[in-house]
């Protein structure tokens, strides 16, 4: 074959496998043609590899045989052990891998580029630069982000923020460093020794950035850190002058960009709050509402709670992640059967933030066999709950609470809530009085028609189960 | 003066630019309209996708006759894409698969 005719297929294989990209996501607008669409994205992926592998300049093919046979080796069986509840730790090492796999490509095409500055034909090397600087920059600074959000999440470091004096200051100054070592290698490529000492500096601020955020504003982080894979991935389109890289690369960034947004506004925050607040650094925050926890609330047994919940006509769980932790995804949908055998109307209400990452709570209630269209977003539940008899709280707290509406004082006020409130009565079990991750009073406890039922998640849960089977 | 390479190459560049901007636009136009309920198979599936700089690496990892370190650090590389494209199209079915409309059958 000509290398002319070898390019073609390339090239065909390229464009059919971004097709197959575009239309894989476009699957994912509904759980129907998901699957299929995935199905679609893959073949893509398959085709773009073995077009590859038709390059001109592949002269041996055992060093990719290892690699993939290795990497295959690895993934697999990371995909298929892991437990749901640690998707987002898994997520987070995943966008770690895809960001090396782009810096060390950067590094090799940085490595081969200056080693033909000599030779003529390289006309335009700046603006080459830019396109590998960008790529190796942004690369290496995921890397260690997601290493960092990996740690957090799985517990290997504390989740809490980790502060000290000018940090902000600090990291700054450092990501200002490594992006002026950027603007000079554009000027002049051939400085190599820059061109390593900005990697140098981007792994620290990876490190670094992550370092101050909570474990519960893990959500933001990895969206961004997904965006930024991808537009490292981009980047190296650019520099090799791949079109599929450059398609795949926005999709990711584009993708990671929209979530970060979402996760931000479900949790009230600006970026620039999430990735330089430490939020729950300050819990003396609200120090003011002390004086009202003396206030009285209604406590129940778990008999009580199951008959209100057995002669109801209508009931909306709203699971957060406390759920999770307890394991009692499966117990919730043991008792949701059981109403439902009674004839009465289920319904689960998913905050966006309700998990550890966007859209968690739904995997962790589709893997309990909750069907998905007994899950309802906020917008869709919220004008439901005042036609609700009962509105089960498990495991969440801030994102019920009404002052996020009502008390422009507190801090959580704008703050998309579920209207649990507006509920006839409210089930809502906890395990203490103990205020919720942004350290405010929850209104919802002293309403006369909320109902506290005290106790582990999953222990209360099973006693409900039994209870309502007794009746 | 310029040659028509360094001609050919500007185009290119901006042809890029092209590709990335219509990319980015539809992929925000689809990426809206996906519900929040996929939102968790959605980054796993971008994740599992962008793995697709697998394609830059195996030019490195095969071009031996290039020297020892492009051929290093393009089969680690390798090594990293692959586990993103496997295992990240693997747990997106793991995940889809759970997404069911009636679970009498199996509750």
């Amino acid at each position: 074959m000509t290398d002319t005719a070898r390019q073609t297929l390339v090239q065909i294989a390229y464009l059919v496998a971004s097709a197959c990209f575009l239309l894989g996501l476009r699957g994912l607008t509904s759980p129907r043609t998901a699957r299929r669409g995935m199905g679609l994205a893959a073949a893509g992926m398959v085709l773009a590899v073995i077009g590859t592998l038709l390059h001109h300049d592949i002269v041996s093919y055992q060093w990719i045989a290892i690699g993939i046979v290795v990497g295959a080796a690895v993934g697999a069986p990371m995909a298929i052990f892991m437990p749901m509840t640690a998707v987002p730790q898994r997520t987070a090492i995943s966008h770690a891998f895809g960001a090396l796999a782009v810096t060390l490509v950067g590094v090799a095409e940085y490595y081969l580029f200056t080693h033909r500055l000599g030779e003529t034909g390289q006309m335009n090397e700046h603006v080459r630069m830019v396109a590998i600087g960008f790529e190796v920059f942004f690369g290496s600074l995921t890397i260690t982000g997601s290493i960092m959000a990996f740690a957090k999440l799985q517990g290997l470091i504390p989740g809490k923020p980790m502060t000290y004096p000018f940090q902000n200051v600090a990291n700054i100054a450092l990501f200002l460093a490594g992006f002026a070592m950027f603007i000079y290698l554009i000027i002049d490529p051939t400085q190599s020794t820059v061109f390593y000492m900005m990697i140098g500096a981007a792994v620290l601020f990876g490190v670094l950035f992550v370092m101050p955020i909570g474990g519960a504003d893990m959500p933001v982080v990895i969206s961004l850190l997904n965006s930024y894979a991808g537009l490292a991935a981009a980047a190296t389109g650019f520099a090799i002058d791949n079109t599929v890289l450059i398609v795949a690369g926005a999709l990711d960034g584009a993708s990671g960009f929209i979530l970060s947004i979402l996760m931000s506004k479900a949790m009230n925050r600006s970026f620039r709050n999430v990735l330089f607040g430490a939020f729950g650094s300050q819990p003396n925050a609200v120090s003011g509402a002390g004086a009202k926890e003396q206030r009285p609330v209604k406590s129940v047994t778990a008999e009580d709670a199951a008959s209100v919940l057995a002669y109801s006509k209508s009931v909306i769980f709203v699971p957060g992640y406390g759920l999770a932790v307890a394991q009692a995804q499966h117990t919730v949908r043991e008792l949701a059967d059981l109403l439902k055998s009674r004839g009465i109307s289920v319904k689960y209400a998913v905050h966006p933030v309700a998990g550890r990452m966007p859209g968690h709570m739904n995997v962790l209630l589709a893997e309990a066999n909750v069907p998905y269209d007994e899950l309802y977003d906020l917008d869709q539940i919220n004008p439901e709950f005042e036609h609700t008899d009962v509105a089960v709280v498990v495991g969440a707290n801030d994102v019920t609470n009404p002052a996020a509406r009502t008390d422009n004082k507190s801090p959580i006020f704008g703050m998309p809530i579920l209207n649990v409130d507006k509920a006839q009565a409210v089930i809502f079990m906890k395990r203490s009085m103990a205020a919720g991750f942004a350290g405010v009073d929850n209104e919802l406890f002293y309403l006369d028609k909320t109902l506290m039922l005290f106790g582990d998640a999953k222990k209360s849960m099973q006693a409900l189960v039994t209870e309502v089977k007794a009746i | 003066m310029e040659t028509t390479t360094q001609l050919m190459e500007t185009t290119t560049q901006f042809l890029q630019l092209f590709v990335f901007l219509l990319a980015a636009f539809t992929g925000f136009q689809i990426i809206t309209k996906i519900p929040t309920l996929l939102h968790t198979p959605l980054m796993s599936a971008t994740n599992a996708i962008s793995a697709i700089s697998l394609v830059a690496a195996l030019v490195f990892a095969g071009a031996t006759d290039k020297g020892a370190v492009t051929t290093i650090l393009g089969t680690v590389a390798v090594f990293a894409a692959t586990t993103n494209a496997v295992g990240g199209f693997m747990i997106t079915d793991r995940m889809l698969r759970m997404f069911k409309r009636d679970t009498r059958k199996s509750g």
